[in-house]
């Protein structure tokens, strides 16, 4: 049964992770704007610079 | 005697032809590369695009340009925008190699737009990268510093896109006021409320006593451990409101919420620790996270409409100076008293000053609500706020800009107090209530069980267990979901509210006031009459021959209601006296245009019917009488129905800043005595003030500076936009003008909310009283408490999102 440990050991670490990812995502602003990326990516000829936050 | 009704509207010219660029009509022929173009200015963005293989733009959408021809700035000088205090205001981020700034451009209204914005690195060397939010209307530009701020601004002025720089931006440095804590506060709730569920498991199938003592240790600490942040970090807020209530002596909702959670987490703690229970940590963390989801569905905000604005955002932020013959620009702000100023056409004047020069004629509507443009003479005061239509005009500053009229009016400090601060939310009101009768309850079931059965421990279980099972989450659910979905209907219809606090004031309501010029009637838009002697086709085109030539704003709104401009007959000896009329030789004929006794010579009216005003424009033709035309305004669609049903159950009044002359027809909709006329906005101020001193709850709606003192003192306020929302006094709600035929339902909406959100009230106490019950004799297990509570919390929000959405599809607005 000492098996459970592990178990629990792992599924925080994924879960974790996703938490992880879900404050990332938040952080870096991709909550702000749900409209303008859905029309950006249909453009041709992205040649865009990286716009990342400084 | 005829009488002919016509409606003057913007664009009756019916052409064929449609500028390439913006999509308008075009009227003179500018064709440029088989292509046809409205004006000039639509023409040299074509041509920039097209010498910079930008013409991509017009194959995302089709004409998606902004038209020139409504703007009359000048796009050249921004040179003072490089003075380093402006600069370092608007800049967002600068170093010795790199300039960021935001800026807002209301202009954004398509892909096209998003598209070339985004593209402008190509047209415009040191230009690095920008990048548009399409729904705050903004665009993040960075550039490099070989490129002046000025530069910047006039090349995306030229395509088109003219940033929003205000008096206000420059004065106060700018912020990113996103607050994404919520997010990060729910994103933790949740997970650990997942995690506690799965670790709870065991204790909701009873499997516990099988377990090993040891699982059952880990089980409880890692509990303990996952609802520290949900307890310290994600219910915090809720926390520090409670607080800062009883700071103010007063107990809101947040009080019995954080009671309970602290009942909740410390309670666990101590079962856990001591192996007397499994805790309840689950239905902690899911409270809390449920509480946030609450919060954020009822914070619907509207990125770019900004509903907080002060004088300082209608006013230009640069003004053109002579100094030294010179004409140059500088901020307003650095105005001082003696400075000659220029204003042009479509210009507002920043400063209280006095006219130098120049055929001034001052469109104050926005100031007083006044609707027709106002002649000044050289030596008159012009107040800051009025609009120049017409020639350039000198003035001279008698008062820097922020000691001007208006903004004396606007910064007295009776008009600040805010409606959200005095009103106390039913929420709040129910949560006072409540948290009296559970710490009633809970204490009786404490001193029950410690008098008559002379037992300690199973007192503070029970004082304990009524505490926690009364936490009033239900409640507290209720009205931000009932609120947040009543929010979003309404804005999906164009009625755009600040927070769900203002539906809840628009619920008490029972006065309405409304502003007449903008508000009631159509902006921009009049309707004309002739009465008199029919004339011909032929006197027709002497008339509108001789009006074309005068810049009056009446003779321009004869001109265009006799149909095509450039269809006219050449003028001689044309005479326009201020104040009086114009009068002119057209093919012979001597056309007089004006009032009463310029054109006839006499003060009485020579028709039957007297109901003449100020806004009558007479005509003669080789000294004969021949009629009259009035003009009066358009009022908005519907108005009859929205006022007779808006009157059954309010009590409505009209505050007008304009003459009596539209008194006939606005009292089919208003009762006599609620009627005023010539309103100055202080007068406005003070009607408002004595009715809510008389027990009233005031909603107002207006649309113009000269409301906006008004405005603030209401208890409601509702800003009417025609158009592009950007011209709005500070308010708690913004409507697009196209929403007033449906505003009876969309008030009596809101009033139905009250309603629903007691009816939910009633559902989750029930609920309460259930636990409650058995909570008194001591027998809550953790799993009833898993059951009971997001089943309260769940059936209270279903209830409250089902009937604010059952009643507005009931009312035709969904």
């Amino acid at each position: 049964m000492s098996v459970i440990y592990i178990l629990i050991f792992f599924s925080f670490i994924v879960a974790g992770g996703f938490l992880l990812a879900f404050l990332w995502a938040v952080k870096s602003g991709q909550y702000d704007d749900g409209y303008t990326p859905s029309v950006r990516i249909l453009f041709e000829d992205k040649k865009r610079k990286d716009t990342k936050q400084k | 005697m005829t009488e002919i009704y016509l409606k003057e509207e913007r664009k009756s010219l019916k052409t064929v032809k449609n500028c390439y660029h913006c999509g308008e009509t075009c009227g003179e022929d500018i064709m440029y590369d088989g292509k046809d173009f409205c004006c000039i200015g639509c023409l040299s963005v074509y041509k920039i695009l097209y010498e910079n293989n930008l013409c991509e733009y017009y194959n995302i959408e089709e004409n998606p340009g902004v038209s020139f021809k409504n703007s009359g700035e000048n796009y050249d000088e921004y040179s003072w925008l490089d003075d380093d205090s402006v600069k370092e205001k608007i800049l967002t981020y600068s170093d010795d190699k790199i300039q960021i700034a935001v800026f807002f451009i209301p202009s954004i209204h398509c892909s096209s737009c998003i598209w070339l914005l985004e593209n402008l690195q190509k047209l415009q060397n040191g230009i690095i990268s920008s990048e548009v939010n399409f729904l705050s209307k903004t665009a993040e530009i960075r550039f490099s510093t070989d490129l002046r701020l000025s530069e910047v601004v006039s090349l995306i002025s030229r395509l088109g896109y003219r940033p929003e720089i205000t008096l206000e931006s420059t004065e106060v440095p700018y912020v990113k006021k996103k607050d994404r804590s919520i997010y990060y506060r729910i994103g933790v709730a949740g997970f650990c409320f997942s995690n506690i569920m799965i670790l709870s498991f065991p204790e909701y199938l009873s499997l516990s006593t099988e377990l090993d003592r040891d699982y059952r240790n880990l089980f409880g600490l890692l509990n303990i451990v996952l609802a520290i942040p949900v307890f310290f970090y994600s219910a915090y807020p809720y926390f520090s409101s409670a607080l800062s209530g009883l700071r103010a002596r007063s107990l809101n909702i947040d009080f019995p919420i954080s009671l309970g959670l602290f009942v909740l987490f410390f309670r666990s703690v101590y079962e856990i620790s001591t192996g007397t229970g499994a805790g309840f940590m689950d239905s902690l963390s899911g409270l809390v996270f449920f509480l946030l989801i609450g919060r954020i569905f009822q914070q619907k905000t509207y990125d770019s409409l900004n509903f907080e604005r002060t004088y300082k955002s209608f006013f230009p932020l640069s003004v053109a100076v002579i100094e030294n013959d010179d004409e140059i620009r500088i901020p307003v702000n650095k105005l001082r008293t003696g400075d000659r100023i220029v204003i042009r056409h479509n210009e507002i004047v920043p400063a209280d000053s006095i006219l130098f020069g120049g055929d001034a004629r001052i469109d104050y509507s926005f100031v007083t609500g006044e609707s027709l443009p106002v002649s000044k003479s050289a030596g008159e005061i012009i107040y800051a706020g009025g609009r120049q239509t017409g020639g350039k005009i000198e003035l001279e500053v008698i008062r820097p800009v922020n000691q001007s009229y208006l903004t004396s009016l606007w910064n007295k400090e009776s008009f600040r107090k805010s409606g959200e601060e005095r009103f106390n939310s039913f929420v709040n009101v129910v949560g006072k209530y409540f948290t009296f009768v559970i710490l009633i309850i809970s204490s009786a079931a404490f001193l029950y069980w410690y008098i008559y059965y002379n037992d300690i421990r199973t007192a503070i279980n029970a004082f304990t267990a009524v505490l926690i099972i009364a936490c009033p989450c239900g409640i507290a659910l209720t009205s931000p979901f009932a609120l947040g979905n009543v929010l979003r209907i309404l804005g999906r219809k164009g009625f755009y509210i600040k927070s769900a606090g203002v539906i809840e004031r628009m619920s008490v309501a029972d006065t309405i006031v409304f502003d007449k010029t903008g508000t009631i009637t159509k902006n921009g838009d009049s309707e004309i009459s002739f009465s008199g002697d029919s004339l011909s086709d032929y006197e027709k085109k002497l008339i509108k021959s001789l009006a074309i030539n005068s810049s009056h704003p009446l003779s321009r709104i004869i001109a265009n209601f006799l149909g095509d401009k450039r269809d006219v007959f050449d003028t001689f000896d044309f005479r326009e006296y201020s104040g009086m009329g114009s009068r002119g030789i057209v093919e012979g004929h001597e056309i007089k245009i004006g009032s009463l006794s310029y054109v006839t010579g006499s003060a009485d009216p020579p028709l039957i019917d007297k109901s003449y005003t100020k806004t009558s424009v007479f005509i003669s033709i080789n000294g004969s009488f021949r009629g009259v035309f009035r003009i009066n305004n358009l009022y908005r669609d519907n108005i009859s129905e929205v006022m007779n049903n808006l009157n059954e159950s309010y009590n409505i009044f009209l505050l007008s800043g304009d003459n009596e002359s539209e008194k006939n027809n606005l009292s089919m909709y208003f009762r006599d005595e609620n009627i005023c006329f010539n309103q100055s906005p202080r007068d406005k101020v003070e009607k408002i003030e004595s009715l809510k001193n008389s027990g009233k709850k005031v909603m107002m709606f207006g649309d113009g500076l000269n409301d906006a003192a008004a405005m603030r003192v209401a208890d409601v306020s509702v800003a009417v936009s025609d158009g592009d929302l950007k011209f709005t006094p500070s308010s708690d709600g913004i409507m697009e003008a196209g929403v007033f035929p449906e505003l009876h339902r969309i008030i009596k909406y809101s009033k139905s909310v009250k309603r629903i959100i007691f009816a939910g009230f009633t559902i989750s106490a029930l609920y309460n009283i259930i636990g409650i019950t058995i909570a008194f004799n001591y027998v809550v297990t953790p799993l009833m408490a898993a059951i009971l509570m997001p089943l309260a919390s769940i059936s209270a929000v279903m209830f409250a999102v089902a009937a604010t959405s059952f009643k507005a599809r009931r009312m035709n607005l969904i």
